[in-house]
């Protein structure tokens, strides 16, 4: 089940993945994924641990060899041109991956040798990306000695240096204090508008609304892609109310039985998220539903979900439904 | 290939080796100690090895003999004893190492016969000792019977001139003081270079490896030629400096004779030292940490180039079999060159062929490294 691709990505498309397969022996990593991202696009990739999104950026990288698909990155086939690929990007790996050994400044002007920034050129690119980083007064410090944000930043600025039409993060906020994560979403969007795409993966649900579109991955598969209110509106097939109740689990259980309308239900908190089909005849029919069970609803409204929400929902869904398959 | 990528990675890889205390260690203090401790470590050189003599006889030539004994640099005599049980006795004590015994027939039979013999009674608990102490023992009586012979000659009213070409001598080329230690400084400096070598380069992938920044650099447009290229300059460099040290405690230090030109001690040098820095390279490549490929580099290069590379232990007096295995041992080759610039002079036409396996060997080790550290990764 995936969601359809918001129209603009189809015409631009800076990254196309066409039925990427990639197995470790027997172990698929990643599942006949497919998506698009357009030019000056913030995609963001969700998803568990192990849901293979650092496996899918590796490929596009040229550094994973796919098992079967077809990528593209800049119009360029990664499989048959990695070294033409590697021009075009500026990376991002999960695990920080700067020189720890050397200063800000040695760092710089390392990857700006290895990308052959031009020389007349290079003294400015290592200023924005210092001043990008908020690094000023630090360029002859040691990078292990840096604090986290402050390491994140500085391999954004190490990414970019070269300025590449396309970026893939990944994880680039984990392990950063929200102010600093703040800030790093700030720079991406800047990016962004100066026309780089962007490929930035995270763990946190949050982020995903910073994103121009999300794809939602699980167990190597891409279960959802579309902007965080596509996803919300729609991806969820129903809309979302909740339910407050003295007896939360008998509640939940009847609910799941045949209630009128309602095609999932889950715990949140102290209160119950029920997907329907349609909000106001739940609103109508559930609290007499549920009073005829002796459970009397202490509350029930309409909510808008978040996107955790649609996560939670779709991931549940998909492990249902993998159930069913096996 | 492009210049700036491989500076870039110069640049980089000096940087930290320079803050890497462990390599440092390596490249500075390694060759130093090893220099002094092998070079006085291991002498094989008997000085005043303590004899004890016998002389059966006690004339004149007996007793010329015995000063010569006494005389060469060799020797030194203990004791003079009186019977074989004195003798097994003083040997058996340590007093003497071995014991020169003179027939009660030595001056007859030399008159005679113009050949006599003498007996050398020889400690064999150590068998080394004993083989070198039995050399020099021949080389002092052979001296002493060319002597007798040719003034016998002369009293026959022979122009000396006429005879000696016909003397049988025995010298020593090449190392006429028959200093152990000009055999062994110049083979030491090739066991240091192979040791420092490999250790160096082991470090320098597996440390990319373990720390995370491999992923990111494969991530770039640098190629594994300029990465290999890049990675071996400042050690090549380091090894330089190296074999510079090496080879001046050898000669100032030491005072192993030179007598070979520079030229062909820094072509066959800096082959060698390709040799070694493609090796630890490759082990570098293929295991992915530090202390691994360190490991596998050290057992790989130290131990063929201690024991068949015929620095200490002759290649000739090994088993055939194993005398054919050491022609794989790529050290040996340089052993072989550096003793011939150091001790004869040799030149690169004279060493062609030891010449032409070690570049064989380069560029079958560059060859294999480069193939082995590919970019794509899995
Ligand atoms: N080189 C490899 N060999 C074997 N299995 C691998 C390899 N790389 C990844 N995997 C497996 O593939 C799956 C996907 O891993 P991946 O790193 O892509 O997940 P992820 O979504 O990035 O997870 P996380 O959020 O923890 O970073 C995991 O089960 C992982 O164990
Ligand atoms: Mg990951």
């Amino acid at each position: 089940m995936t969601a359809p691709v918001a129209a603009d990505a189809q015409v631009d498309a800076q990254v196309v993945v066409e039925n990427l397969v990639k197995r470790f022996g027997d172990f698929v990593a990643v599942d006949h994924a497919s998506f698009r991202i357009g030019h000056g696009e913030i995609m963001g990739f969700l998803g568990p641990n192990g849901a293979g999104k650092s496996t899918i950026i590796r490929i596009l990288c040229g550094l994973l060899r796919p098992s079967a698909g077809r990528v593209s990155v800049a119009g360029i086939d990664v499989a048959r041109d990695p070294e033409l690929v590697r021009q075009r990007i500026g990376y991002m790996s999960q695990k920080f991956s700067l020189y720890r050994d050397l200063t800000v400044e040695e760092n710089l002007r390392f990857f700006g040798g290895i990308y052959r920034v031009p020389r007349g050129e290079l003294a400015e690119r290592m200023r924005f990306a210092i001043d990008m980083a908020g690094l000023g007064g630090r360029e002859k410090t040691l990078v292990g000695t840096l604090a986290g944000g402050w390491q994140q930043r500085l391999a954004l600025g190490c990414a970019v240096l070269h300025r590449p039409p396309i970026l893939f993060l990944d994880e680039p906020t984990s392990g950063v204090e929200p102010k600093s994560r703040r800030r790093f979403w700030d720079l991406i969007h800047a990016l962004a508008a100066d026309g780089v795409t962007v490929l930035v993966s995270t763990h946190y649900m949050d982020e995903a609304e910073y994103c121009h579109r999300a794809a939602l991955i699980n167990q190597g598969r891409i279960i959802a892609t579309g902007s965080p209110d596509a996803l919300k509106h729609t991806a969820l097939g129903g809309e979302l109310l909740l339910i407050e109740c003295e007896a939360l689990g008998p509640a939940l259980a009847a609910l799941r039985q045949q209630a009128p309308g309602v095609i999932d239900a889950s715990v949140f908190g102290n209160a119950i998220h029920v997907l329907v089909r349609d909000a106001d005849r739940g609103i109508d029919e559930l609290p007499a539903y549920l009073e005829r069970r002796a459970l009397p609803p202490i509350r029930i409204e309409r909510i808008n979900p978040s996107l955790e929400d649609v996560f939670v929902q779709l991931i549940a869904a998909d492990a249902a439904k993998r159930r069913q398959a096996a | 290939m492009r210049v700036r990528r491989i500076k870039a990675m110069v640049v980089k890889e000096v940087l930290q080796v320079w803050r890497d205390p462990r390599s440092l260690i390596i490249a500075l203090l390694l060759p130093f100690t090893q220099m002094f401790l092998f070079g006085y470590g291991i002498n094989l050189d008997l000085k005043h090895l303590p004899i004890c003599t016998f002389d059966r006889e006690g004339s004149q030539f007996s007793q010329d003999l015995l000063k010569r004994f006494q005389a060469s640099l060799y020797f030194a005599i203990a004791e003079n004893v009186k019977t074989y049980p004195q003798l097994a006795a003083a040997i058996d004590r340590g007093d003497c190492q071995a014991g020169i015994v003179i027939p009660p027939d030595f001056s007859e039979r030399l008159n005679d016969t113009g050949s006599t013999s003498v007996q050398a009674i020889l400690d064999g608990t150590d068998d080394n000792t004993a083989n070198i102490a039995l050399g020099y023992a021949a080389t002092v009586v052979t001296g002493y019977s060319n002597d007798v012979r040719i003034s016998a000659l002369a009293r026959q009213g022979r122009a000396l001139q006429q005879v000696l070409p016909l003397a049988v001598q025995s010298r020593v080329w090449f190392n006429e003081d028959l200093e152990s230690r000009n055999f062994i400084v110049p083979g030491l400096v090739a066991v240091i270079l192979a040791l420092v070598g490999a250790q160096l380069t082991a470090l320098t992938i597996s440390r990319e490896w373990e720390r995370g920044t491999m992923e990111l650099l494969v991530s770039t447009p640098v190629t594994s030629t300029e990465v290999m290229v890049g990675k071996l300059i400042p050690y090549l460099v380091l090894g330089w400096l190296d074999a510079a040290f090496c080879l001046i405690v050898a000669a100032l230090w030491f005072d192993v004779p030179f007598r070979g030109t520079f030229a062909t001690l820094f072509l066959t040098t800096t082959l060698f030292l390709i040799v070694v820095l493609g090796i630890g390279y490759l082990f570098s490549v293929l295991i992915h940490s530090q202390i691994g490929a360190s490991q596998i580099a050290l057992v790989a290069t130290l131990l063929p180039a201690m024991l068949l590379s015929g620095y200490v232990f002759p290649i000739d007096q090994m088993p055939a079999f194993i005398q054919k295995v050491t022609y794989l041992i790529y050290a040996r080759y340089y052993v072989t060159i550096i003793k011939a610039i150091f001790l004869k002079g040799a030149g690169i036409a004279d060493l062609l062929a030891p010449i032409l396996f070690l570049a064989i060997y380069a560029l079958a080790v560059v060859a294999l490294a480069a193939r082995a550290f590919r970019k794509r990764l899995a």
